[in-house]
């Protein structure tokens, strides 16, 4: 209640706003990052598209994770980091100081590397941002809603009072995508999602990508080319914390323009 | 990030990719040899050369098939992308146009067979020029490909130019020989047939140069389609 009420209270400061450009969900503008005097983000200009996924591609360190973790204000909770720039989710900065934290990470809901179900029941997992939220909807039909839209309902429908962690890595992972569900977010972030899976869990978890696309926007970050370029409609290339090239999948994978982009996706980039 | 070069990267994939392109090039050799041999069997009626145009077109086959298999393989167990991946879906569809010229050759030695017996209604002249226009073609596109040169396609447009107006003359000067004297009109049809061969072959090295400048710029050219 007392969650609602802070809420409340923040959505009515006035917050920097701005006319988004037609099908772009996330706008990212002169975004700058820097873990204590290292910078990890160079001026990072990018258009999220609503309804689309979007890759975040490059080797490790060049700053794709520190990237994402930027939409929803994730590294907030990192002490040394500093960003300056701006991300624009529904025309709002939402690095502007009246910007709600609590009310972004509902809109931009994010799944991890490696599935960090809680120890509790599997519809108390999915439930569990509800709850916190003070969210009043109906708990059995939010449950079976998000489990269906993380294609994972007919694997638990009769066991939902089962602890999560008895489910295998790729159901654990769905069930971590269904938990982000809940809350109805617009944006969904998903940072290697289905590295720690194997090759049949890995492709429920593409699938289950591309129906989301219907009704999310979808950023994910992978270390896995080829799954970048199954799944995503656009790709970001990243090299040592600045956007190297960015464009339709399609294009970056058949004929990138940057020579760098090249030399990174036929792997001759050590 | 270390910024490691080509040659320590991926090595043994980058040597299977060498690999490939000097293999589509001992093709496009066969392939120019089988053309010369072909039309030196037809101009002197030489059934020696004909069974030389018939292994070089087994040859010719069996590079087909293997280029075709290195290539799948590479696709498969490398998952190519880029520039690579642009260059062995290149090679997939050169060979295809190689192996046509194999079997375009084959079929001038087919004429020649029909041929053989009698002498030429005159000596060939046009026919061994375009012959050589030719040649010269498939030869500069597999050399565009290697050198991975694609503003070589202009020199081949500008001789496909002198092919086709070789074969407009060619073919009205076989049909004023048949139209003189009934008697030529048999061997006459046999010498469109090769004409014709002849332009089909320099038609398939401008799909290899095409081929060539997407290879290298990942734009398809549209070549203008024959009216």
């Amino acid at each position: 209640m007392l969650s609602k009420v802070i809420s409340k209270l923040k959505e009515n400061k006035s917050c920097e706003t701005k006319k988004m450009p037609d099908n772009v969900r996330m706008q990212i503008e002169n975004l700058n990052m820097w873990y204590g005097n290292e910078q990890a983000l160079k001026t990072i200009d990018l258009n999220i598209e609503e309804n689309k996924v979007t890759a975040i591609i490059g080797p490790s360190g060049c700053g794709k994770s520190s990237l994402l973790r930027c939409l929803n204000r994730m590294n907030d909770t990192i002490k040394s980091a500093r960003i300056e720039g701006k991300v624009w989710l529904d025309g709002k900065n939402i690095y502007d100081g009246a910007a709600n934290c609590v009310d972004i990470r509902r809109k931009v809901g994010m799944v991890f590397q490696e599935p960090n179900p809680f120890p509790f029941s599997i519809e108390d997992n999915v439930f569990y941002g509800c709850d916190i939220n003070g969210m009043d909807v109906d708990k059995d039909a939010t449950v079976e809603r998000c489990l269906k839209d993380a294609a994972l309902w007919d694997e638990v429908k009769d066991r939902l009072d089962d602890n999560a962690v008895s489910l295998s890595g790729g159901q654990q992972q769905r069930l971590c995508i269904a938990r982000a569900l809940a809350t109805k977010p617009e944006v969904l972030l998903m940072d290697e999602p289905a590295s720690a899976l194997d090759p049949i869990a890995t492709a429920k978890i593409e699938d289950l990508i591309d129906e989301l696309k219907k009704d999310y926007t979808v950023v994910i970050v992978t270390h896995n080319m080829q799954q970048a370029a199954r799944i995503s409609d656009y790709t970001a290339y990243m090299y040592l914390g600045k956007l190297i090239e960015f464009g339709e999948t399609e294009q970056i994978f058949e004929r990138p323009e940057k020579e760098l982009t090249e030399k990174y996706i036929t792997g001759r980039m050590g | 990030m270390i910024y490691m070069n080509a040659e320590e990267v991926r090595k043994s994939y980058t040597e299977k990719l060498n690999e490939l392109k000097n293999e589509v090039e001992e093709m496009g050799r066969i392939s120019t040899d089988a053309i010369s041999l072909a039309i030196d069997s037809l101009v002197e009626l030489d059934e020696e050369k004909i069974k030389k145009v018939e292994e070089l077109d087994r040859q010719i086959y069996r590079y087909d098939r293997d280029i075709e298999e290195k290539g799948l393989n590479l696709i498969a167990l490398q998952a190519p992308v880029a520039s690579d991946l642009r260059m062995i879906g290149t090679c997939l569809k050169i060979i295809t146009d190689l192996d046509r010229i194999g079997r375009y050759s084959k079929d001038i030695t087919k004429v020649t067979k029909r041929l053989t017996g009698e002498p030429h209604m005159k000596k060939l002249i046009s026919i061994p020029n375009m012959a050589e226009l030719t040649i010269e073609m498939v030869d500069l596109s597999v050399k565009a490909f290697m050198k991975e040169d694609e503003d070589m396609i202009d020199e081949i447009y500008e001789k496909e130019e002198k092919v086709d107006a070789y074969y407009d003359e060619t073919f009205r000067e076989i049909l004023t020989y048949m139209m003189e004297d009934s008697n030529n009109i048999t061997k006459g049809t046999q010498y469109v047939l090769v004409i014709r061969y002849l332009e089909r072959i320099a038609d398939h090295a401008c799909n290899i140069a095409e081929r060539v400048v997407y290879m290298e710029t990942g734009e398809r050219v549209e070549h203008e389609l024959e009216s």
